[in-house]
């Protein structure tokens, strides 16, 4: 980059000066859009992961992402979440976060929060604890270290044990929790940080029936104080969620819309649901 | 030249016995007459002498030009005195034996007489010696005479040279007298002054540590332009030096680069296939060097084929060990990288305890074939040790057969589906406990190859293998886990940076060095050189 | 500091076994010491000089250990190299001692310590300075390690080199040292190291009364680190250092700059190992380069690997016992104890995970068991 231009980049007057941004500032979404990807590229060994993709998630909108395995959806998360750094493109959460130039601890802190495929809690701790150390307090060292818990602070933490259901398990290892509800905990500990959005990754895999309509309330129920983005292949539930879809494919959109647009959007079934209705047919075939 | 001879006589008079007397190559009746005659007219005996026996006269020749030359009284036979341990002893001129057996007393001051030469005897001995061995009929006699001389030209040599110059066949031999002839025209201040620069010139090609010292005598000429020539000539022999000190330094880096190869090659392996680091990874190349060591204790006449002996040996033992500890310990700590690094180490503790008492916590030395000792003198200022350059090209060659290993065979198949992605190598019906088993065996049996080379240039004690795992790791990851080629690159590079860094820093700085800068690239690539890429590698 | 005044009296649990722990230890210190210093030689309680030493120098195996439990037990990190940590304490604590021998070297300079003078050094190097003053000395032998940690880490951690990676690292590290400490012009006593050591703050180092004082300041030192460090890993930060420890990067995702913990814990970690590092040259009269050797870092990890990685109490007793046995063992068979050692790290990797705190934890499982009404109240 030529000197004048990391100058015009220093001095580009949408932008405030990173040393001038506090961390903990508001999140600017006078567009109403919380989250900005645009013209995002990452391959990997030439493989493209994400192909120009272009992405824009309105504030306490309930986004579902779909698409086939290696269509990016993780990738994506990994990206906006700071876990990978991506090739090129932009990513802002509201108009004045570049996310690009954060770490994972920094997203977290602006409240990002992210469950991952694979439930990972803290599972030599106490579900009280995984929850306390999610609550949205000052994470740096020394005051971490001088903390204690306020009487908010516990109310809040009995409030989320109360969503998801856990009240009876506070002071049991989280180990020692059953699939669902380690999936549930880690729910809780996002709502614990008391995120403005939450990317989830396959909430219900591995759920039961019941377990999984109550995921399904609880995270409409969410969306609109907060913003919510799953990523999901259980079409059913994405169906009993979803008001807005978007179709990954190949690392770029393909399309975008209500469940209904997308069933009927001809490229989606070719390449998606496509592959289903053939994978269908050709068992249909064998039969 | 001639401390080296009385060196030579020494250890070679340490080692005979005096258990037969050899036949004199020279007649009884010279050598007599070599007694009786006196001093002044010594030089037409001495011209009979060279004259009837050639090349077997000259260590009677070079013994009586060092003053050494005595004879016996009681009867009058030609000796040879040297000096062992302080006492002056006598030997036979011809074979080097002491002639009274090294067990027994030496003649005393007065029961030898010595014979004397003067300056005019010395002259001409000299002159006879530099024919004789000019005259030779091995090139290589006639080349090392040559050399010898160019430090001690006079008016007589030279004649000599410049008589045989034509008729020389040898190109080696020829270059070399021509450089003598130079020499001569260079320091001839009767000669022309462009006959002399045009000396100097061809002087300038040449490496010889004598053509220096008259060269830079050179520089203090009368002479302006003969001084001009003298110091551009010196330069220029300078930078041919430097060019080879420096390959010599690289020499040495890749020796050392071939040593880390050789410890570390088999660490790369186990690392890379199954996370875990064998802590007793050294431990197996110091096993390899004791078997060295025991199969040279088993054939002690056969020790220049031990080698071929021991390098199959060292393979099985360190690997049938690796073998059992990747059974025993290792697999039933799947998963836990840190307790099998812990249990690895208490191993080698085992191991090397095991050795001690086995073998006693004292350096072994291993004796080095005859074929591998020596060295490959290429000039005057480099030469390169001959078992060095084999443990290079034994480096490369088990680095090519473990590749070839790997890309070819079934188990190379295997070893690296493992160690891509071991649950789906699992899911396609690769037995992967059998994989490791066989993988830990491989790396251990390289490690103790490594240490059959290991022994070759240093002793062999309990703690050999120690020094190595630190070194072995770093090279490991400096190359990028997973990655052979990434392993060879690495160790050369280490090797070389150190070698070039110690005459600058001293070994102990260079270590460290070498230790700071991998520590400091970890921060920046901490998948090494060469990393495995892609949603696999995380 | 009303803060941290605070956070001592809250409510916060300290561990069960704080109280106990600092209970016995204080208690057995005081009696050992009584009965060396008031009781007569031939009485069957005198407790030798000899034995008081030899406790302190466990002692201060036992706040090593700590330290390294600290970082391996609960961070999940495992250094190799906390015996350069220890050793750069002792060096600090050696060069004040050296300097206090002053002018009754053999050499008798003023200022210069022996090894300098056979050197044939003239001055004092800079980092020699002010090693005089024990308040200084004693600064330097907690910053260095500190700093040390802090510069370490800081790299290590920050680029996220985790797992074998970072423990051979960390081997590299106290091997790099030990390099540099075998060399002469370091200005340490190279091979030999600092030795000689006359007085400690004008107290004979050969007297009972300072050797029995010396054995006392570790076990108060001891309960103070012990008491400390419960508390640390029982407020927030040991929370997350926990959560560290299990899913780094979960804790990366809720917010906490995981690296920072790491180093701030392996800063800690060090300046303790510092301490012990203090304690332990004037109670043995010498330190040198084997300090820094790499087996003697491993060996640490076993001691806490006996006891049980991830209790504090564990690694105290861990210590105590393994080099007990290491002084019998060493005492009676010299060369049975790399064996044994060998064997225990095999033994206790492969068999004993959890350590001899494990197995009591097991026992007193099993004694809950039997009173099954009683267990689940205490889950409630």
């Amino acid at each position: 980059m030529s000197a004048i231009e990391s100058l015009r980049e220093t001095f580009r007057r949408d932008q405030t000066w990173p040393m001038l941004q506090s961390s903990q500032a508001n999140v600017n979404v006078d567009k109403d859009v919380i989250l900005y990807v645009e013209g995002l590229n990452l391959s990997f060994d030439g493989f493209k992961a994400l192909n120009d993709l272009n992405l824009y998630v309105n504030d306490g909108e309930l986004r579902c992402l779909i698409g086939a395995n290696g269509a990016g959806k993780t990738t994506l998360m990994d990206v906006i979440t700071g876990k990978t750094q991506c090739d090129s493109g932009s990513v802002f959460f509201g108009q004045n976060h570049n996310l690009l130039n954060k770490d994972e601890a920094a997203i977290a802190q602006l409240g990002i929060g992210r469950k991952f495929q694979k439930p990972t809690v803290f599972e030599a701790q106490t579900v009280f604890d995984n929850l306390e150390l999610s609550l949205k307090t000052d994470k740096s060292v020394l005051p971490t270290l001088f903390s204690r818990l306020s009487p908010t602070q516990i109310d809040r933490i009995d409030e989320v044990l109360k969503i998801i259901g856990l009240e009876q398990h506070r002071f049991m290892l989280a180990g020692a929790l059953s699939h669902g509800q380690k999936q549930w905990l880690e729910i809780g500990m996002l709502l614990a940080a008391d995120p403005r959005l939450l990317l989830i990754d396959e909430p219900v895999a591995g759920m039961t029936a019941q377990e999984t309509e109550r995921t399904a309330e609880l995270l409409t129920s969410l969306a609109g104080e907060r913003t919510v983005i799953v990523v999901e292949h259980d079409m059913e539930f994405v169906r009993s969620i979803a008001r807005t879809v978007t179709v990954l494919h190949q690392g770029s959109v393909l399309a975008e819309g209500t469940m209904d647009e997308i069933q009927s959007n001809k490229d989606v079934i070719e390449v998606y649901l496509g592959e289903e209705q053939a994978e269908a047919n050709g068992a249909g075939g064998d039969a | 030249m001639r401390h080296l001879i009385a060196l030579c006589c020494c250890l070679f008079g340490l080692l005979s016995l005096p258990a037969f007397s050899a036949e004199s190559p020279i007649s009884k009746e010279l050598l007599t007459e070599l007694v009786d005659t006196k001093l002044s007219k010594l030089q037409p005996v001495v011209a009979k002498i060279e004259a009837t026996s050639g090349e077997d006269a000259l260590p009677l020749f070079n013994t009586l030009l060092a003053g050494k030359l005595y004879y016996v009284r009681a009867t009058k036979d030609v000796v040879g005195q040297y000096t062992l341990d302080g006492d002056k002893r006598y030997q036979d001129v011809f074979t080097s034996q002491d002639v009274n057996g090294l067990d027994k007393p030496s003649f005393g001051s007065k029961e030898v007489k010595k014979i004397r030469v003067n300056n005019k005897l010395r002259v001409y001995l000299r002159k006879a010696i530099a024919g004789i061995q000019l005259t030779s009929k091995s090139p290589a006699v006639r080349e090392d005479a040559v050399h010898a001389l160019l430090a001690k030209l006079d008016k007589n040599t030279v004649e000599i040279i410049e008589e045989l110059y034509p008729k020389e066949a040898n190109k080696k031999v020829k270059e070399a007298m021509g450089l003598a002839l130079a020499l001569n025209v260079a320091n001839d201040k009767a000669a022309t002054v462009s006959s002399r620069l045009k000396a100097i010139e061809t002087l300038s090609g040449s490496l010889e540590n004598s053509v220096r010292n008259h060269l830079t005598k050179l520089t203090n000429d009368d002479n302006a332009s003969v001084v001009k020539a003298a110091n551009g000539a010196l330069e220029k022999i300078a930078q041919r030096a430097n060019r080879f000190a420096f390959i010599d330094q690289l020499f040495f880096g890749l020796s050392l680069g071939s040593v880390l190869l050789l410890a570390s090659i088999g660490l790369a392996i186990t690392f890379g296939v199954m996370g875990v680091i064998n802590m007793a990874h050294g431990e197996m190349i110091m096993l390899g060097a004791y078997t060295t060591y025991v199969v040279q204790l088993l054939m002690p006449n056969h020790i220049d084929y031990s080698i071929w002996v021991a390098i199959p040996a060292a393979f099985m033992v360190s690997g049938l060990m690796g073998v059992l500890i990747e059974r025993l310990v290792i697999s039933r700590l799947h998963g836990r990288p840190l307790e099998t690094l812990l249990a690895t180490f208490g191993i080698s503790l085992i191991l090397q305890q095991l050795v001690r008492t086995i073998f006693s916590p004292l350096n072994r030395q291993v004796s080095t074939p005859s074929w591998m000792s020596g060295s490959w003198e290429i000039n005057p200022v480099l030469s390169l040790t001959l078992n060095r350059l084999y443990i290079l090209a034994f480096a490369l060659l088990v680095f090519i057969i473990l590749v070839a290993i790997l890309r070819k065979t079934s188990l190379g198949l295997n070893v690296r589906a493992v160690s891509q992605n071991r649950n789906m190598a699992k899911a396609m019906g690769v037995k992967t406990h059998r994989v490791d088993a066989m993988t830990f065996g491989l790396g251990s049996g390289i490690a103790g190859v490594a240490g059959v080379a290991l022994s070759q240039l240093t002793n062999v004690g309990p703690n050999l293998g120690q020094a190595y795992i630190i070194d072995s790791f770093m090279v490991v990851v400096f190359g990028g886990v997973g990655n052979l080629l990434g392993t060879l690159v690495a160790a050369f590079s280490l090797g070389i940076a150190t070698k070039f860094l110690e005459p600058t820093t001293g070994a102990v700085l260079a270590a460290i060095i070498v230790l700071v800068f991998i520590i400091l690239f970890i921060q920046k690539r901490p998948k090494g050189l060469f990393p495995q890429k892609g949603r696999a590698a995380e | 500091m009303t803060r941290l005044k605070e956070w001592f009296s809250s409510g916060r649990s300290t561990g069960k076994h704080t109280m106990p722990f600092v209970v016995i230890l204080l208690a057995i210190t005081f009696l050992a010491s009584a009965a060396n210093l008031y009781l007569p030689e031939d009485s069957a309680l005198y407790v030798s000089t000899y034995t008081i030493t030899l406790l302190g120098k466990y002692l201060c195996y036992a706040m090593l250990a700590l330290a390294v439990d600290i970082i391996w037990g609960y961070c999940g990190i495992l250094s190799l190299g906390h015996g350069a940590f220890f050793a750069l304490g002792g060096y600090a604590m050696g060069m004040y001692l050296m300097r206090q021998i002053g002018d009754r070297g053999v050499y008798g300079h003023p200022t210069l310590p022996d090894f300098m003078v056979f050197l044939d050094w003239q001055e004092l190097p800079w980092f020699w300075l002010g090693m005089d003053q024990f308040w200084f000395a004693m600064i330097m032998a907690v910053l260095v390690p500190g700093l040390l940690a802090f510069v370490f880490g800081w790299l290590a951690f920050r680029s996220r080199v985790t797992g074998v990676y970072l423990s051979i690292m960390t081997q590299a590290l106290t091997y790099a040292l030990l390099l540099a400490f075998f060399r002469n012009e370091m200005g340490f006593g190279g091979n030999n190291g600092l030795t000689d050591f006359k007085e400690i703050v004008g107290f004979d180092l050969q007297a009972d009364s300072t050797r029995v004082s010396l054995f006392m300041i570790t076990a108060f030192l001891l309960a103070i680190v012990f008491v400390i460090s419960q508390r640390i890993l029982s407020s927030r930060f040991g929370k997350v250092v926990l959560a560290i420890r299990d899913a780094e990067s979960r804790s990366r995702f809720i917010g906490y700059r995981t690296d920072r913990y790491k180093v701030w814990l392996f800063v800690y970690s060090a300046v303790i190992a510092g301490i012990a590092g203090a304690l332990y040259v004037p109670q043995v009269g010498i330190i040198n380069p084997g300090e820094f050797s790499p087996i003697n870092s491993i060996e640490m990890v076993i001691w806490v690997a006996v006891g049980g990685r991830g209790t504090l109490i564990g690694a105290v007793i861990g210590a105590i016992l393994v080099n007990y046995a290491k002084t019998r063992f060493t005492a009676i068979l010299p060369d049975a104890w790399l064996f044994a050692l060998g064997a225990m790290f095999v033994f206790v990797t492969l068999y004993l995970p959890k350590g001899l705190m494990g197995i009591y934890a097991q026992l007193m499982a099993k004694r809950k068991t039997a009173k099954p009404q009683k267990s689940e109240e205490s889950q409630a």
